[in-house]
């Protein structure tokens, strides 16, 4: 039986200074590495600054893709928004750039995200309330309308179905009159993560991974300033995951993509250069720095090495960073934004490229325009108030931040190795060892919590009972009739012929083994819904299944 | 009446262990909570099944009806509980399951807790709920439950 820490009711700590006693055991990083008191350069005597360090903006990158970085330019503050229809989505964006965003990130609803239209009977109760519905191309034009596209770059939390939301923002660019080498953005795209944590699969991974890699040919011919995939860690590490396990899954997922590229036929500086990543960023502090600095040594290293990369833009780990949603609580939600700017700070003195701090109400509901704001601001004081930019890699040389990045490194490789005894990622995924591994994290975690050996500020420990009275952002319930009667509007007044044809030429190239896009595009010019495309991909396909195990 | 969680099952009059079934509504895709749900009720002697994702709500009340739950411990972090939970909680006990006890976890809003009870559920749970919590509540609530439906 498990039992809370500290009882019910008043919390011993409450109110003394130095809080619950000292553990006794040794102590250890999130990740469980033992930490030593002190660290000398007795522990870092085997790195080799000039082959394990490097300069900034050289290789191995440990200490930073750029030479000059936030000197020459600050990471991108982009904020993940989303909610509703079109319209109320759109507003926010452009709140959010009158506020000093300087990139858009935009979250779709589960509907959207799994490929049913607003008007499915699965979509009941969830169209707009976690992100936006899209159902034809005439969402995606009112979500950007009034936003140039060659003015700002998007990234887009999508799936399966990128193929999809990528061609109805090339379709937008079309209509702005932008050429689509000037269209700027990302698309999540990196569905092996999905089987093992995000959880918005359609497809099997086989056909998935064919779907990636046409989009990796297509965009490297017609949209070279495109990111085609989001390498993510995120979603593993907020599925329970720890730090090492966060990055060898994600890493271990992009050499997977690497490797199938190649197999498509294209030389690995084709593509690799449109490779980035995306990680969470958790309270450990030194662990989480260590993290970003020991994936982007790696990524060279296996680039370089494994893959025969040379372009320099190959070699180089680019990443978004977003702060832990699992780590905010709904209790004294207040505290939520000290984490968060705790978190930023790592993801910064880490190296990101971009950064989404979450807002202070995420553990109750999606934020609202205040608690957004404030996490934009967190951003900027960190940006223009601590001068932490005015130096590159200002932990380089800390003995305990060499020793655990080059100790999470070591980890990560453990894991690689156990990979690829199980015959790679997609096998260790399909016999379930990366599921078994995150859901055995998350439950020791979880155990933790429980007796006390985690502790979380106002959750298990300094707990007040007051209830958490902060406003949340009310989804009206009015949305759902609403899209769904658009939708049904652009079915009525749509071309009818062209958009059977479309789809009989999309089910054509499926089963051919052609590269997707261009029949996506004639389907989405057409107002094809996200569904009619789904569905015929799903006759061809066929749907994913996971093996249901706790 | 206020049986001590340990006591249930014998002042109920029979020692079956109780039957849970942990259920994934609607497209949510979070499944983190559910799963580490299903194992803490799991380790506390229960026999859990996990229906995993994107379940719809007959799909749920088809798996309540299959294995003879004591409980349906619903979880939801898409916002979509307004619609589902009272639709699964009638087709419950449409389907005859009267006495199946009815729990809600994930990002439920303090405001919305109220028309959950309402619809009947019995217990709601929100982000940072103590494990243990949750598995007395289960225990207290089946207790209860059986000895109602004992008395019936």
């Amino acid at each position: 039986m498990i039992s809370p820490p500290f009882g019910s009711g008043r919390d011993p700590a409450e109110g003394t200074a130095p809080g619950p006693a000292v553990a006794e055991r040794e102590p250890t990083t999130l990740s469980g590495i033992p930490v030593q008191l002190v660290y000398t350069a007795e522990d870092v005597s085997e790195l080799d600054p000039r082959r394990d360090l490097g300069t900034p903006g050289s290789y191995p990158f440990t200490r930073g893709i750029h030479a000059t970085m936030y000197r020459g330019r600050l990471w991108t503050m982009r904020q993940f928004a989303g909610f509703g229809t079109a319209e109320e989505t759109n507003e926010r964006f452009r709140y959010l750039l009158a506020e000093g965003q300087t990139g858009l990130s935009c979250a779709f609803d589960f509907p959207t995200l799994l490929g049913y239209d607003s008007d499915d009977p699965r979509a009941e109760g969830e169209v707009g309330r976690l992100g936006v519905a899209v159902d034809t191309l005439a969402d995606m034009e009112r979500l950007f309308e009034g936003i140039p596209l060659d003015r700002v770059s998007t990234s887009f939390t999508i799936n399966s179905s990128a193929e999809i939301i990528l061609a109805m923002y090339l379709a937008v660019a079309e209509k702005q009159g932008v050429p689509w080498d000037k269209v700027r953005g990302t698309v999540q795209n990196d569905i092996l993560k999905e089987y093992t944590a995000q959880k918005t699969y359609i497809f099997p991974p086989r056909p998935s991974l064919r779907i990636i890699t046409d989009m990796f040919a297509f965009c490297a011919e017609h949209v070279p300033n495109f990111n085609t995939i989001s390498i993510s860690g995120y979603h593993i590490r907020e599925a329970g995951a720890t730090a090492v396990q966060e990055l060898a899954f994600t890493l271990a997922d992009g050499f997977t993509y690497v490797e199938e590229g190649m197999r498509a036929g294209l030389p690995v500086d084709r593509f690799a250069p449109r490779l980035s990543f995306f990680f969470d960023v958790h309270n450990d502090f030194f662990e989480e720095i260590a993290k970003f600095r020991a994936a982007r040594r790696i990524w060279a290293r296996v680039l370089k090495e494994r893959y025969g990369a040379k372009d320099p833009r190959s070699l180089r780990l680019r990443f978004h960073a977003q702060t832990a949603g699992v780590t905010l609580t709904a209790q004294q939600p207040e505290n939520n934004v000290v984490r968060v700017a705790l978190q930023a700070l790592a993801a910064v003195l880490g190296g990101c490229q971009s950064l989404h701090t979450n807002s202070m109400d995420e553990a109750l509901a999606l934020p609202t325009e205040t608690a957004v704001r404030t996490a934009l601001r967190t951003q900027q004081i960190i940006a223009y108030e601590t001068g932490v930019t005015r130096t590159v890699d200002p932990l380089g040389g800390s003995y305990y931040v060499e020793w655990l990045t080059s100790e999470m490194e070591r980890r990560a490789e453990d894991y690689f190795r156990r990979i690829d005894e199980q015959g790679g990622v997609i096998a260790a995924i399909e016999n379930g060892f990366v599921q078994r591994e995150i859901a055995d994290a998350a439950y020791r975690y979880q155990l933790a919590l429980a007796s006390g050996e985690e502790k979380v500020v106002g959750v298990n420990v300094f707990r007040d009972d007051e209830p958490a009275g902060v406003p949340i952002l009310r989804i009206d319930p009015e949305v759902e009739s609403r899209q769904i009667a658009r939708l049904r509007e652009v079915k009525r007044t749509r071309e009818n012929r062209r958009v059977r044809q479309a789809l009989a030429e999309l089910e054509r190239a499926a089963r051919s083994g052609a590269n997707l896009m261009p029949p996506v595009l004639e389907c989405v010019r057409a107002y094809c819904t996200i569904q009619e495309m789904d569905d015929v991909l799903r006759d061809v396909f066929g749907v994913y299944e996971e093996d249901v195990s706790i | 009446m206020d049986a001590k969680a340990e006591d249930a099952p014998a002042m109920a009059g029979e020692a079956r262990p109780i039957r849970v079934v942990v259920a994934k509504p609607g497209l949510d895709s979070h499944d983190r909570g559910a799963k580490v749900l299903a194992r803490a009720l799991r380790d506390a002697g229960m026999e859990v099944i996990y229906t995993g994702l994107h379940r719809t709500p007959e799909e749920i009340v088809r798996a309540a009806v299959d294995e003879d739950a004591d409980v349906v411990c619903l979880s939801l972090l898409s916002g979509a509980h307004p619609v589902l939970v009272p639709k699964i909680v009638r087709l419950l006990r449409e389907a005859g399951l009267t006495e199946t006890v009815v729990m809600l976890g994930g990002t439920i809003p303090d405001d919305d807790v109220p028309a959950m009870r309402a619809a009947g559920v019995a217990a709601v749970f929100g982000p940072g709920s103590d494990l243990s919590e949750i598995v007395r509540a289960v225990r207290e609530h089946v207790a209860r439950a059986r000895a109602g439906a004992a008395g019936a």
